[in-house]
């Protein structure tokens, strides 16, 4: 494999890592395995796209997705909570009403039709254009969007990383943690949800804005998956960084997404892989991230079980006395 | 009648449970209750008395089917359970209920400390604020003041229920509902708990109301005891009276309002 591919593909992983800081802050922080994503991945791209297209500012456009993302969320959460109705049933209305939305967002491009799949950007300026434009002048042609990445999904991280912190951030986590706990502390949970969820897709439309730029085209299908990529990205980067502190486990989700694009583009490279089985390589790593740690557990359970058996096989052959419990 | 005084009243407030069923249950039956400030109420009765159903009335978890929850003169029958909270601290039976397991101990102090005031986007844990959660907690004497970033789901039940307990007194509110809050430990952490409620209810000079399984625990603590049984106050006992108690006047008195003979403490108790 090529030093060029590994380049894009942490390109493309660092632009997926707001995505599954998004995921994260949903699926970790509020304990809400919310299915939006994607569909708000996808609103993401609509709506960057249909401005870029009808000339706005790559920027504007790209902050006009965050914000859609935001209302997406928080639709969820008006569902869950105000609706009482299940988090993944939530998650699912809402991602199949995205669907038909971001068609009908993708349409307003149209003079005479509704709804439009895909909108290509070749040829317009997007925020990629401006950037590399901008580093191939200082000379830095080949890493700039990974160096302008760098940057902005850092401040994503640091902004996530400071905000579970503040008083509402706090209770936020607390919501995810113990709702019941939280409200004798009056503290309005089915708002916080709101709010998290809000936030959680926002950072995901957002990672769609830039993913539509990035592969210059906006999709209707490039959602599909979106959640279970960063589910993936979660689990890859806290196995192998850990997750002590919410500043640690932040920088490991966004290694994670890095990490879970470079395997992904090693194996469809060496032809290990279809591009079609892409999805069902998802699957499996998460498959794999969820049970492999419990398999790892028992084992161990087991070991230690057979080892105090032996140590009381040896006991009792000496005074018979039991094990102390500390 | 010292009106001025009265901080909590229960007027007729009934609750029944899945009514218009074979299980309907009259869980609460024209309940009236007034506490004045500073008042330390300890509750007994039997299993299915209302003592419980009694207390998430008074926070807001359940709804009564009529009468009225009124504090500091305020109706507060209609105000949501969080909204609610603002004015009262609650510890449960269960240890794990009132804290956050995987935040720290300093975190949730913070979570707590923010109870009557506006959440915002500032820091939840500042240096100063640091500094007062290391002296409330430095009153335990549990030596969790060296542990403020130690995640709270670490500790034993003893610890968490005292740090429940601080974090829901520390901010001082109007009433507290203490629901149990022994009943699920050894009795030397029960007796360290209870120790730790008798110390900070006289510090900020709580109101205060108990339910508990352990009736020398509700003679001894507090200035007025009330027996329930069946979704009814049967015994109201003033502190000068209940002084005087003991366990065994409150079983003979309770076999005497029922009218039973086979009365044991089990009956009462279990």
């Amino acid at each position: 494999m090529t030093l060029p591919a590994i380049l894009d593909a942490s390109e493309m992983g660092i632009i997926f890592a707001i995505m599954a800081l998004g995921v994260y802050i949903s699926f970790r922080v509020l304990n809400f395995a919310d299915l939006t994503v994607d569909g708000s991945f996808v609103t993401g791209g609509a709506v960057a796209a249909v401005m870029i297209v009808k000339g706005y500012s790559p920027i504007l456009a790209s902050l006009a997705a965050l914000i859609a993302g935001f209302f997406a969320g928080c639709l969820t959460g008006l569902l869950h909570t105000k609706g009482k109705i299940n988090d993944l049933l939530s998650g699912i209305l809402m991602m199949l009403a995205l669907y038909s939305i971001n068609l009908r967002i993708m349409g307003l491009t149209l003079e005479d039709g509704v709804s439009l799949p895909n909108i290509p950007l070749l040829n317009e300026d997007t925020i990629f254009t401006k950037v590399g434009d901008f580093f191939n002048g200082i000379g830095l042609g080949d890493y700039g969007i990974l160096i302008f990445m760098i940057f902005v999904t850092l401040i994503f991280k640091l902004l996530t990383d400071y905000f579970l912190k503040t008083e509402i951030g706090l209770s936020i986590r607390a919501t995810g943690d113990n709702q019941r706990m939280i409200r004798s502390f009056s503290a309005n949970t089915d708002g916080l949800i709101i709010l998290g969820l809000g936030i959680s897709n926002a950072f995901v439309a957002f990672s769609g804005a830039f993913i539509a730029q990035y592969n210059q085209f906006s999709d209707v299908g490039m959602g599909i998956g979106m959640i279970v990529v960063g589910l993936a990205s979660i689990i890859i980067g806290e196995a192998i960084f850990g997750k002590k502190t919410i500043a640690r486990t932040t920088l490991a989700v966004v290694l994670g997404a890095i990490i879970y694009r470079i395997f992904i583009t090693i194996a469809l490279n060496q032809g290990i892989l279809d591009a079609s089985d892409q999805k069902l390589v998802t699957a499996v790593i998460v498959v794999l991230a969820l049970i492999l740690p419990k398999l790892i557990d028992k084992q161990r359970e087991k070991n230690r079980k057979a080892k105090h058996r032996l140590q009381g096989e040896s006991n009792s052959k000496a005074n018979g006395e039991g094990e102390s419990v500390a | 009648m010292g009106r001025v005084n009265l901080l909590l009243e229960l007027k007729n407030i009934k609750k029944i449970f899945n009514e218009g069923t074979l299980d309907e249950k009259i869980a609460l039956n024209h309940i009236n209750l007034s506490l004045e400030k500073g008042d330390f109420v300890t509750i007994i009765g039997s299993n299915g008395a209302g003592k419980s159903t009694l207390m998430n009335i008074i926070s807001g978890l359940l709804s009564p089917d009529a009468g009225n929850v009124i504090i500091h003169g305020n109706d507060v029958t209609n105000i949501p359970e969080y909204k609610r909270s603002k004015m009262i601290g609650r510890v449960f039976q269960d240890p794990m209920a009132g804290t956050a397991p995987s935040m720290t101990i300093e975190e949730n102090l913070a979570l707590a400390y923010s109870r009557n005031k506006k959440r915002t986007l500032s820091l939840g844990v500042t240096k100063k604020r640091r500094e007062f959660f290391r002296e409330s907690l430095a009153s335990l004497n549990l030596g969790l003041e060296e542990r403020l970033n130690a995640k709270i789901g670490l500790l034993s039940g003893g610890e968490r229920q005292a740090i429940s307990l601080l974090m829901a007194t520390f901010t001082e509110p109007d009433i507290l509902l203490l629901d149990e809050h022994t009943a699920a430990l050894d009795p030397n952490r029960a007796q360290l708990i209870t120790e730790l409620t008798k110390q900070i209810v006289k510090k900020y000079g709580l109101t205060t109301l108990m339910v508990t399984h352990n009736m020398q625990q509700a003679l001894d603590l507090g200035n007025r005891l009330i027996m329930m049984d069946d979704g009814k106050i049967i015994l109201d006992i003033n502190e000068a009276r209940k002084n005087q108690l003991t366990i065994d006047d409150l079983l003979i008195e309770f076999q005497r309002i029922r009218g039973e003979k086979l009365v044991t403490d089990r009956t009462l108790l279990a």
